[in-house]
């Protein structure tokens, strides 16, 4: 849903699928893959405001607690309430129904600090 | 970094068949294979294994050797030849020091199984009192590697090792043959399933790990562990307790028995068993949405009463937690739990979240 290659990557492993002066957000295959069975996941609130790099929502396994860096700054528009139900889509589909949140971009020139999908690749 | 850390035998098996290794109190140990929810239930429905190769065993052997014991654990132990049992180990102020199994090998030997990071202190605290024992302590660990295979087919799929394997009595341990190689077989364990725990060579428990994978036995990682043994309402000693907690105060006083021979904190915890306590290890449930984490502080009226020692999350029973509150907090009472700065509402459970199928 928001391939892989067409997301751009935070080296702590954040993505942004940026439309227009929207970016969907959730976290990479190889984090999904690291955190392992994800159980819960506190999500930040419609109208939030995420600054990025800084901390805005936390995704728990069994094991562990880990902060989710928001990868742009922007307003919180969408939250994916599926996850509340049911936190393993971020492990089922990563960049498909485990995306996180999606916010309205306040700083598009932010996007150049990302990470191409080959580029993130490279770094793990 | 990792040279630094000491790897069981097990250590090269383990990470072929996938382990996410990881440093447990300077052993190098996985932490999960395919996913600690997948090992848990294979737990709790069929069978699993687990590498406690790092876990310590010390002899105690002589004429003494009961005596020694009994003034060394608050249990009471039985001469009974292949008999074990639960005990803590105390401190003059009766501050626990270790929780062990030890099982009787015959009437001067004794046979101490005692936790992996406290090893050394158990074994340098033995010595110490053993000076006017005829008996000697010896640190074995060396010489054993062990494998924990839990879960309510364990026994029926080890059957093809050892047909008797059944009549093992719980807490009782056996010599027996796997493999060519001579391994002593203890009807115990740390998930509220069944099973066995297996030490022998570093070359037949490699076997036995290599026969398990073959053999439906899924390989499990500290993650599941520390999960099972939790929803089981199993202490981890040096975790949630340690010399500043007594037995009573870990919910732990049918380990003490007062009525035996003279042992080591025995004065201090008559008088505790006397006076009460203030504050018990209890149970907790998260009735919100959240996770609580080891550390959190628990609330009453804004007030704190307690903290954790142990949290995580149960695939059966959601968020638990088990630490620290007031003794007369009734079973049902309301708390809040302090997660990240939000505070989570949570009720008091009566311990175990897991009633042990044994």
């Amino acid at each position: 849903m928001y391939n892989q290659e067409k997301c751009k990557f935070s080296k702590t492993h954040e993505w942004a699928f940026v439309e227009g002066d929207t970016a969907v957000c959730g976290i990479s295959d190889h984090a999904q893959h690291e955190i392992s069975d994800i159980v819960f996941v506190e999500l930040p609130k419609v109208g939030a405001k995420v600054e990025a790099g800084k901390s805005c929502a936390v995704i728990e396994s069994v094991k562990s607690a880990a902060d989710f860096y928001a990868p742009l700054s922007g307003e919180v528009i969408q939250v994916n309430e599926n996850l509340n139900g049911n936190p393993a889509l971020i492990n089922q589909a990563p960049h498909g129904d485990g995306w996180i949140f999606k916010i309205k971009i306040s700083n598009a020139k932010e996007e150049e600090n990302l990470l191409s999908f080959d580029a993130y690749k490279a770094t793990l | 970094m990792e040279q630094n850390l000491q790897k069981t035998s097990l250590y090269e098996a383990c990470v072929k068949a996938g382990g996410k290794m990881v440093d447990f109190h300077g052993w190098l140990l996985p932490v999960q294979f395919e996913s600690i929810i997948a090992e848990h239930n294979a737990v709790r429905s069929s069978a699993g294994m687990f590498d406690v190769s790092h876990m310590g065993q010390i002899i105690f052997k002589g004429p003494d050797a009961y005596k020694f014991l009994q003034y060394v654990a608050t249990n009471n132990f039985k001469v009974e030849t292949g008999r074990g049992a639960y005990s803590h180990i105390v401190n003059e102020n009766g501050g626990v020091i270790d929780d062990i199994i030890a099982f009787c090998i015959n009437e001067q030997e004794f046979f101490v199984v005692v936790n992996s990071a406290t090893c050394q202190k158990d074994y340098a605290w033995f010595k110490e009192k053993a000076k006017n024992f005829k008996v000697e302590v010896s640190n074995v660990s060396a010489k054993y590697s062990m494998l924990a295979l839990q879960g309510p087919k364990v026994l029926d799929i080890l059957g093809e090792l050892d047909k008797d394997i059944k009549n093992l009595k719980r807490f009782y341990i056996k010599k027996a043959t796997m493999f060519g190689g001579e391994v002593l077989i203890t009807r115990t364990g740390y998930t509220g399933e069944d099973g066995v725990e297996i030490m022998g060579s570093a070359d037949t428990i490699n076997k036995l790990f290599a026969w398990g994978l073959t053999h439906n036995i899924k390989p499990c990682g500290l993650g599941a562990r520390d999960l099972l043994r939790l929803e089981s309402g199993y202490l981890l000693s040096g975790n949630d307790m340690d010399e500043t907690k007594t037995p009573y105060e870990a919910s732990c006083g049918w380990v003490v028995k007062l009525n035996k021979e003279d042992f080591i904190g025995k004065a201090a915890l008559a008088k505790q068993k006397e006076t009460g306590v203030s504050q018990v290890w209890s149970g907790f449930i998260l009735t919100q949405p959240g996770i609580a984490r080891e550390g959190c502080k628990i609330y009453q009226n804004d007030k704190e009463i307690g903290y954790l020692t142990s949290a995580t999350f149960s695939p059966v029973y959601k968020a638990i937690c088990a630490g620290y509150a007031p003794s007369n907090l009734a079973e049902g009472s309301e708390v809040e739990i302090e997660v990240r700065g939000r505070k989570i509402k949570a009720k008091k459970i009566k311990m175990p979240f897991y009633q042990d199928k044994i």
